[in-house]
């Protein structure tokens, strides 16, 4: 379909017939004080030419060779086949297509992550994403507001080690809907959260439970323990996951007797290279029951008048073109190049593949973790299982050991000093299965200078 | 041809009430209501218990084209739920004043009865 943008004449003829003067009149309503985007600091463009060699330029400037950073974005291997088929024309475009049902391939391919999903998390049902982990949670929590029958309360528990961005992002999101989140404490000598520490909430209201699996620091929280209890206190229970664990760990569907009501997370680690800011993918699903409190598109599978198989958009009374204001959400966007691509990433992997790349992430941080310890004043900061990430107890600041070592070339982790100051000589650090035994080695090797120059 | 019952009151926003014997409010949606919606694919019905105001939101029928809001023509609490609609939703459309009823009520307030529409009134503002 051609772009064709409209002229000025255009303009002037479609405001003559509806009696205005301009096209910011339109926007009269929107309070003046509102509007205070100041696009002057903004520099003025420039030609493809140069902005190709100022990219360069600020390209070479990054020498970091070696990976470690994880806290939420995983560099993992994507096989070259998976962005050379999400690339093209047919796939390359964020959006459902307006005329869904027009694009059948689009549709089956929306249909096949699903099932991907649905599967590896042992929910009923997915939706076709949505933008990133951090909005899925917050719409997460928004369900369960309106899901659970049992529950008045505008209030959810969260685990105090649920990723620090997911929490700000679903407090900015949840707030003006006067949600409130409460979290619980992680116990400072395990990293997670004590089953004990949940006492003192017996018998108060809540909508739900937050519990993020790994937790931002890594580690594995007592996932049946959890649920049991939230489920007891009647409240819906919201799994937060990396989902290349679920390879390895088992499934929320599976969580303690009646499994977790509603699972999301960031779905990154397949197939989606780490960029600063995103864009990422965000996946959502939950158990039948909630189907109709679940935001977002679902696309289900079908037969047509002939009797031959069709994917169709399903459960659209959910959504805002039917339910205008009472939609379950007014963010309906899913991020459709991105599903693509994890798409393609799943299937080229299977199960083995996928299982064999989980695994070799947590055997790369075992290893890491027993070389590591070597080093004066260098520890295991909490002994919780984990999976491909663990927090480094350092004997310095660990902004300043990050720094020294990315002089070297290596990006060795997350300063926890800035989730906490308590954790201000502690770093979070990530091995996937790109890591070799050499890497591993010079991570160490350079561990070891900074701690000794810092 | 659009039915009207007679036997029962309703609301412009095309719910009928009907008082039973027990003095308990039968209420669902009338057969012009169904009509319009088309095929109902999804009943979501309060829970028992409910305890609610006369006009206020109790539900929401989908149809595979549109999605309406229930409103509960008097105040009281909510006594039954017809759980058949969970399965088979579309006995809505096929039996819309007999076995597609959504909910019946304990009414506080036996004199709001006599505040909804009558057949008659109902049948005029249908035909306008």
């Amino acid at each position: 379909m051609p772009f064709i943008p409209h002229t000025s004449e255009d303009e002037k003829q479609m405001l003559d017939t509806i009696g205005v003067d301009s096209i910011d009149s339109l926007f009269d309503e929107i309070p003046k004080s509102l509007n205070n985007a100041d696009l002057e600091i903004l520099p003025s463009g420039i030609s493809e030419m140069s902005m190709l060699r100022l990219m360069s330029e600020r390209a070479e400037q990054d020498t970091v060779t070696s990976c470690f950073l994880g806290a939420g974005a995983y560099d993992h291997h994507i096989p070259s086949a998976v962005w050379d088929l999400a690339a093209r024309g047919e796939f390359l475009t964020a959006y459902t297509p307006y005329q869904a049902e027009a694009s059948q391939g689009t549709l089956q391919l929306i249909y096949e992550f699903q099932t991907m999903i649905s599967r590896l998390t042992a929910m009923d049902v997915a939706n076709a994403s949505v933008y990133d982990g951090a909005t899925a949670l917050a719409e997460a929590v928004l369900m369960a507001v309106r899901g659970n029958k049992k529950s008045k309360s505008r209030r959810l528990l969260c685990a105090g080690t649920v990723h620090p961005s997911y929490l700000s992002t679903c407090r900015t999101i949840v707030s003006n809907q006067n949600i409130e989140i409460d979290l619980i404490p992680y116990s400072s000598s395990t990293g997670t959260i004590d089953r004990s520490s949940l006492d003192y909430r017996l018998g108060q209201d809540y909508a739900g439970m937050v519990i993020p699996y790994p937790n931002f620091f890594g580690g594995l929280e007592h996932i049946d323990a959890l649920t049991n209890w939230a489920h007891d206190q009647g409240m819906l229970v919201i799994a937060v996951v990396n989902p290349l664990a679920l390879a390895l760990l088992r499934a929320p569907g599976d969580w303690g007797e009646d499994g977790a009501d509603i699972t999301v997370g960031e779905a990154q680690p397949f197939g989606i290279p780490v960029c600063s800011g995103g864009p990422y993918l965000g996946y959502m699903c939950c158990r039948k029951s909630l189907v109709r409190q679940m935001p977002g598109r679902i696309i289900g599978r079908t037969i047509d008048l002939d009797g031959k198989e069709g994917f169709a958009l399903t459960l659209q009374a959910r959504e805002q073109h039917i339910r205008r204001a009472k939609a379950t959400s007014n963010i309906c966007t899913n991020q459709g190049l991105l599903v693509t691509a994890a798409t393609i990433y799943l299937s080229l992997l299977g199960q083995e593949g996928l299982r064999s790349v989980a695994a070799k992430s947590h055997n790369n941080m075992v290893s890491l973790i027993h070389k590591v310890s070597s080093i004066p004043g260098v520890s295991l900061r909490f002994p919780s299982p984990f999976f491909h990430e663990a927090v480094f107890q350092l004997p310095k600041p660990a902004y300043k050991i990050l720094r020294a070592m990315e002089g070297q070339g290596v990006l060795g982790g997350y300063d926890l000093g800035q989730v906490s100051q308590d954790l201000a000589n502690c770093m979070l650090t990530n091995t996937t299965e790109k890591k070799t035994d050499s890497d591993l080695e010079f991570f160490v090797d350079v561990l070891t200078e900074a701690v000794k120059e810092c | 041809m659009t039915k009207f019952a007679e036997d029962r009151c309703y609301l412009e926003t095309h719910e009928w009430a009907k008082l039973e014997e027990d003095g308990t409010v039968v209420v669902g949606i009338s057969d012009h209501a169904q009509e319009a919606l088309g095929d109902v694919v999804f009943v979501e019905l309060p829970e028992l218990g409910l305890d609610l105001e006369a006009k206020s939101e109790v539900g929401v029928v989908e149809s595979v084209k549109a999605a309406s809001d229930i409103y509960s023509p008097v105040s009281g609490v909510i006594c039954a739920i017809n759980e058949q609609l969970e399965e088979s939703p579309e006995i809505v459309n096929d039996s819309p004043y007999d076995k597609g009823w959504f909910f019946k009520i304990t009414a506080s307030d036996p004199e709001e009865f006599s505040s909804l529409l009558s057949v008659e009134k109902y049948r005029e503002i249908c035909e306008e």
